[in-house]
């Protein structure tokens, strides 16, 4: 017979109750998006009256819609771009070895930890003399940049942790540097880049300081999380469509989380514990 | 002196063109052959961060150093930024916000710091005893993949003096001065947003604690419950140690995270900073003296982000020596 100790019970209504009180805040977004502001004044919480409806989330989804293709028009190739980049040269980091491939690596590493302000007169600059301010490219271009180094430093990792056997087997058959690459390191990789695209590709979805510094204004080039503000959250404050412009907004990374959470996890300790 | 620096960089690429071309076709001798191959798997991405990041970088500390009508002023720009009322401003302390920008990224790191380091710490601990654990923290940890700007924005929401939870809360628990909206009062204001992001936050703490706590072995603790170690006794001599590595993860992103805040500032009030500026953090400060201000005052803005970037340096690579070597 189980016995359950009432210690164990208050354990576990105190940590269930816990997480159903930390998901309020998005409980009462959804609230504040699905009903009329007269019935939640007061508390969402209220249920006196309950006329819940759908129609903030279609005026939403017009308002940002082409900020959410331009999202995914930003973020696709600002994923994959410095993906393949970063892991060919995290593989050169942790392979071969050159003169000053230590303070090169420090340098990349040391750029890490540096703060979007520190590059953002420069590039608003440079993306203005090559003609690409208010584009979507200047954007792709700047995310592939600035998520480099962790992408480096992540497989550069990965790569060090890994046994040089099989290569080595290869190298002596002949093959060249680049076919052990393509052939045998890339597909040995697949898992530790299925947790970098799912950090990048959220980092580049949630970004808005660079979008809002490169798409200020431009509704053909301003990514969602810069729509939401612009054209929802600007001239006439609407609760409800904010709210529901929100929740399509952030519903993109959420459920990439949900589904996805094994790599998101991984590539979150990865990336920081063995760093 | 802009025409020699590109002469410079189109000078060296043609010289690594000539070496990877020179490689591929086959020429000059095997080594040298392997070794332009090689630089091929570096040059994509060095070219990338050096004309995007390196670059952008050694110019903005270049900036820091002129005025707004491009005279030299050395240290000038930082002076008037340590100066100013809007970085600093503690006359007459204790009073209530605005503090100014520095002040209020060191009170972030100050409440916001051991708060989810430690909450976060704690639920790791307490949920290893509780079933269907992984959904709660899935739960907790949503926070984290929230755009910042969103988090932001919601802030509106739970501190709204008539839909809001907190104060709907305060009011019903008979604490009036709380029962009104947090974010239109300078104090509740700077508060509200640093307690708010560590409802948000503490789930990256939550989970690395959570990953670390899966290497111990179990026989520590058990050896400690045999001995009969009491339980407050067995965290410090035993779990807190041999959780360090997390412990300088967590607290180093944590660090960074408070010094760079800006997306939830921003989206919570307006480039301002909110009433009064109650809210104000460096990395806005800078943002709104470069790009929202007119006429933009571009050498003040760098020198922000300049100290705002050696701050996370020291921040970093203090946190990191100091953990590493005890």
């Amino acid at each position: 017979m189980i016995r359950i100790r009432p210690r164990t019970i208050v354990i576990h209504l105190f940590a269930w109750g816990l997480a159903i009180g930390w998901l309020f805040p998005f409980v009462g977004l959804g609230m504040a998006a699905f009903r009329p502001l007269p019935e939640i004044i007061g508390g969402w919480w209220n249920f006196d009256r309950f006329t819940p409806s759908f129609t903030k989330f279609g005026a939403a989804f017009n308002a940002i819609e082409l900020g959410l293709r331009n999202s995914f028009l930003i973020a696709v190739p600002g994923t994959l771009i410095p993906m393949f980049v970063a892991t060919l040269a995290g593989y050169g980091f942790a392979r071969f070895s050159f003169p000053i491939r230590d303070y090169l690596f420090l340098t990349i590493v040391v750029l890490m930890t540096i703060p979007q302000q520190m590059v953002a007169i420069p590039i608003f600059r440079i993306m203005f003399s090559l003609g690409l301010a208010n584009t979507v490219l200047s954007l792709v271009i700047l995310h592939s940049a600035w998520g480099l180094p962790w992408i480096v430093l992540f497989m550069r990792n990965f790569f060090s942790a890994l046994p040089k056997d099989v290569e080595e087997a290869a190298r002596v058959d002949g093959a060249s540097d680049f076919k052990v690459f393509f052939r045998i390191v890339l597909p040995m990789a697949l898992p530790a880049l299925g947790a970098v695209a799912v950090l990048q590709f959220m980092w580049v979805w949630n970004d808005f300081f660079f979008s809002i510094l490169l798409c200020p204004s431009n509704p053909n080039c301003m990514p969602a999380t810069v729509a939401l503000i612009r054209t929802i959250g600007q001239f006439q404050f609407d609760p409800g469509l904010l709210a529901a412009g929100s929740i399509i907004v952030m519903l993109v990374p959420v459920l990439l989380y949900v589904l996805l959470q094994r790599f998101y996890i991984r590539g979150m300790i990865g990336w920081t514990v063995k760093g | 002196m802009r025409r020699l620096r590109i002469e410079g960089v189109t000078g060296l690429l043609r010289k690594l063109r000539d070496r990877v071309s020179g490689a591929l076709r086959g020429r000059g001798s095997p080594r040298a052959r392997k070794a332009g191959l090689r630089i091929a798997f570096f040059t994509p991405a060095l070219l990338l961060i050096m004309l995007f990041v390196a670059y952008p970088v050694l110019t903005t500390i270049g900036v820091s150093f002129f005025d707004a009508n491009g005279r030299f002023v050395g240290l000038g720009n930082y002076q008037q930024v340590l100066g100013s009322p809007d970085t600093i401003n503690l006359n007459g302390f204790p009073k209530p916000p605005p503090y100014g920008t520095l002040i209020n990224n060191a009170v972030w790191i100050a409440i916001h710091l051991p708060l989810s380091m430690f909450l976060g710490l704690w639920l790791a601990l307490v949920l290893r005893e509780v079933r269907g654990s992984s959904w709660v923290k899935t739960a907790i940890f949503i926070g984290m993949v929230t755009p910042l700007i969103i988090g932001g924005i919601m802030m509106l929401y739970i501190y709204d003096g008539s839909i809001g939870v907190v104060p709907r809360f305060f009011d019903a628990i008979g604490i009036h001065s709380l029962g009104v909206g947090w974010l239109q009062r300078p104090t509740t204001l700077l508060f509200g947003l640093i307690f708010g992001s560590v409802w948000l936050w503490t789930g990256f703490s939550m989970i690395v604690y959570s990953a670390g706590l899966t290497t111990i072995p179990k026989e520590y603790w058990e050896a400690a419950k045999i001995d009969g170690t009491p339980t407050f006794r067995t965290f410090t001599q035993i779990t807190f140690p041999l959780l360090k590595p997390m412990t300088i993860v967590v607290f180093t992103m944590s660090i960074l995270y408070e010094l760079k805040i800006f997306d939830l500032v921003y989206g919570a009030t307006n480039p301002q900073g909110g009433v009064g500026g109650a809210a104000d953090v460096l990395a806005l400060q800078m943002f709104r003296e470069a790009f929202v201000q007119l006429p933009a005052d571009y050498g003040t803005a760098a020198a922000v982000a300049t100290f705002l970037s050696l701050l996370t340096l020291t921040a970093t690579v203090m946190t990191i020596r100091y953990m590493v070597k005890r």
